[in-house]
């Protein structure tokens, strides 16, 4: 079941001091998100993915278009109850301590005593906060403030999340922290729609994943769909060689690297691959891996956007097509 | 309601941690308790010094507070994009207007209490006041307090849509023409142009009158009670009707600055 529907969504800002013209941010977007996957939703800098969940957030208002989140129209209170947000790049009072900011979006929420204190303290923990909790994010890293972002977006124990660029600002062990956080919801039934350009997490977590570039949508899919997973060749890692062996192995494999003492190796075929391991084994050189090459999201992504049109289109000249 | 209230409640915290709000307030105090030196350079006039010169620094001192924390209240959470994670929750956006409004006008409320009990005890400490002062004291600073909360909302609205430099100025501007109301008035009644006339009458009503909040200063604090034999000629008395008439004219004022406010800040992108 849909628990996110985008139709036709677009946005157009004006630019310009005098002479405003408007220039199209988001252009016709239309999405699904199903109840229960975790969605990512990928683009470059200035792609419109804030631009989109900004629209969802009833934080901006459509040009024209629509979008319903649990069925309700985003600009239903009500259904602001059920959901939360980590915007990019947060910025919360500085003067107050997680504690208090957590308590004050849980009284937005209509909630109070024990319970509000319940949660507060959990939400602290699981984002790592704890030896934190009473110090004014004044004292706070970017990280730090992230976390606390993630804390009070889930204080109301949403059906939806919506994060904006997460791991941004993240150290590795941080980004590990949000992805098991967000493994978490998942394995809770709650829906996580987020944006990112790290693929590596996006690939990591996503069920279904949306490419948008220049406020256009350009793909949206499983992942194994849009990587139409296909091992398009191997690589494998040998302990030793140099010299004539690695000329020798010049003539098999399509690439030959030597790295501190090692050779990584690359074919397409399985037929060169067999060559190639036969040649490792008759040589008597030390066999460390044999890994099949797919291509990453990263690979696509980068072919994707590249592919695409420049420039983002003013929505004169959109009209007028 | 309840997010109202989680909003001033958050706002009245926002500005009790803010380092403004001490240095006026001890300023004020330093001026109120300066009375005291002055009053007795005045020969035997030492009690309308002090109520005079505190009354007047209570209402200076609290509308500089009104100014310049009220432009920043609506433009700082936009600035620095606190509204994301707060519209995002189930607030509307008149909700965040009103609970911002009401909660720099508690604060206003707990800082003139402070600085009431600075001119009370100044008054004490002087003694020779008739204990009805410390009474009447309070009257005029619930008229001060009542022209402060019309100063946050012209401030709210200012900074809905303005940058705070320009807010405090708007703000500062209306405030000072505001005491001339009625010279505004008399002014239009008195040019023979016809399109002045029309000019000032419009300014007139659309102007926030703040003298009407003035009615009343040292003369009604420090008037002779009844069993008193030496009277003050210019003495003040209290017109019930008048101070009814001064609260629905606050009461109106603010309701359409803060509507004008919520329907600006309902319009606005935040990108």
């Amino acid at each position: 079941m849909p628990i996110v529907e985008i139709e036709n969504l677009t946005k157009d800002f004006a630019v310009g001091f005098w002479k405003k013209r408007p220039v199209r941010a988001l252009d016709r977007l239309n999405l699904q998100v199903n109840e229960g996957e975790t969605f990512g939703f990928l683009g470059p800098n200035g792609a419109g993915k804030s631009t989109t969940i900004k629209l969802l957030m009833s934080l901006l208002r459509p040009t024209s278009g629509a979008a319903r989140i649990l069925g309700k129209p985003v600009s239903s209170t009500a259904m602001h109850q059920e959901i939360g947000y980590l915007p990019e790049n947060p910025y919360f009072y500085d003067y107050l301590t997680p504690v208090e900011l957590l308590t004050y979006a849980g009284k937005l929420f209509g909630l109070d005593g024990d319970e509000l204190r319940k949660r507060t303290k959990s939400l602290i923990d699981d984002v790592g906060l704890g030896h934190a909790a009473n110090r004014q994010l004044r004292k706070f890293s970017k990280g730090m403030v992230q976390r606390v972002g993630l804390a009070q977006a889930l204080i109301n124990e949403p059906k939806i999340v919506f994060l904006d660029e997460p791991m941004s600002g993240l150290d590795p062990l941080g980004r590990m922290d949000v992805r098991r956080i967000i493994l978490s919801l998942k394995a809770r039934g709650v829906t996580v729609f987020f944006s990112s350009h790290i693929l590596p997490d996006v690939e990591a977590i996503c069920d279904r994943v949306a490419i948008l570039n220049k406020g256009q949508l350009q793909e949206a899919g499983k992942l194994a769909d849009i990587l139409k997973v296909g091992v398009t060749g191997h690589e494998i890692i040998v302990a030793g060689g140099g010299g004539d062996v690695t000329d020798e192995l010049r003539g098999i494999c399509e690439e030959v690297h030597l790295m501190d003492d090692r050779l990584h190796l690359r074919v397409k075929d399985k037929e060169r691959m067999e060559r190639a391991l036969r040649f490792v084994f008759d040589r008597k050189l030390g066999l460390i891996s044999v890994n099949p090459i797919r291509p990453s999201l990263e690979e696509h992504f980068q072919s994707m956007v590249s592919a695409a049109p420049d420039g983002a289109r003013p929505a004169a000249a959109e009209a007028r097509n | 309601m309840h997010r109202i209230l989680a909003i001033a409640g958050n706002t009245f915290r926002e500005t009790v941690r803010d380092k403004i709000l001490y240095n006026l307030i001890l300023f004020a105090l330093v001026m109120i308790f300066s009375a005291l030196a002055l009053g007795q350079l005045s020969l035997g006039n030492d009690n309308k010094v002090i109520v005079d010169l505190g009354l007047g620094a209570i209402s200076i001192f609290g509308t500089m507070i009104a100014i310049f924390i009220g432009i920043g209240l609506v433009y700082k959470e936009i600035e620095k994009r606190t509204v994301y994670a707060l519209l995002a929750k189930p607030v509307r956006r008149s909700e965040l207007v009103v609970g911002k409004y009401l909660g720099l006008v508690f604060t206003l409320l707990v800082n003139l209490a402070v600085m009431t009990v600075g001119l009370e005890l100044a008054l004490w400490y002087t003694g020779g006041a008739d204990p009805m002062s410390y009474l009447r004291v309070l009257a005029v600073v619930a008229l001060t307090f009542l022209s402060l909360c019309l100063v946050t909302a012209l401030a709210l609205f200012f900074s809905t849509f303005s940058t705070p430099a320009l807010s405090a100025l708007f703000t500062l501007f209306l405030w000072i023409i505001g005491h001339f109301g009625n010279d505004l008035r008399n002014f239009g009644e008195l040019t023979k142009s016809e399109a002045m006339q029309w000019l000032c009458r419009i300014l007139y009503y659309v102007i926030p009158n703040f003298s009407n909040f003035q009615i009343l200063d040292w003369r009604y604090v420090l008037q002779p009670s009844s069993e008193n034999t030496w009277t003050i000629p210019y003495a003040q008395t209290v017109d019930p009707g008048m101070v009814a008439g001064v609260v629905f004219y606050c009461i109106v004022y603010v309701a359409l600055a803060l509507s004008l406010g919520i329907a600006i800040f309902r319009s606005r992108d935040f990108k």
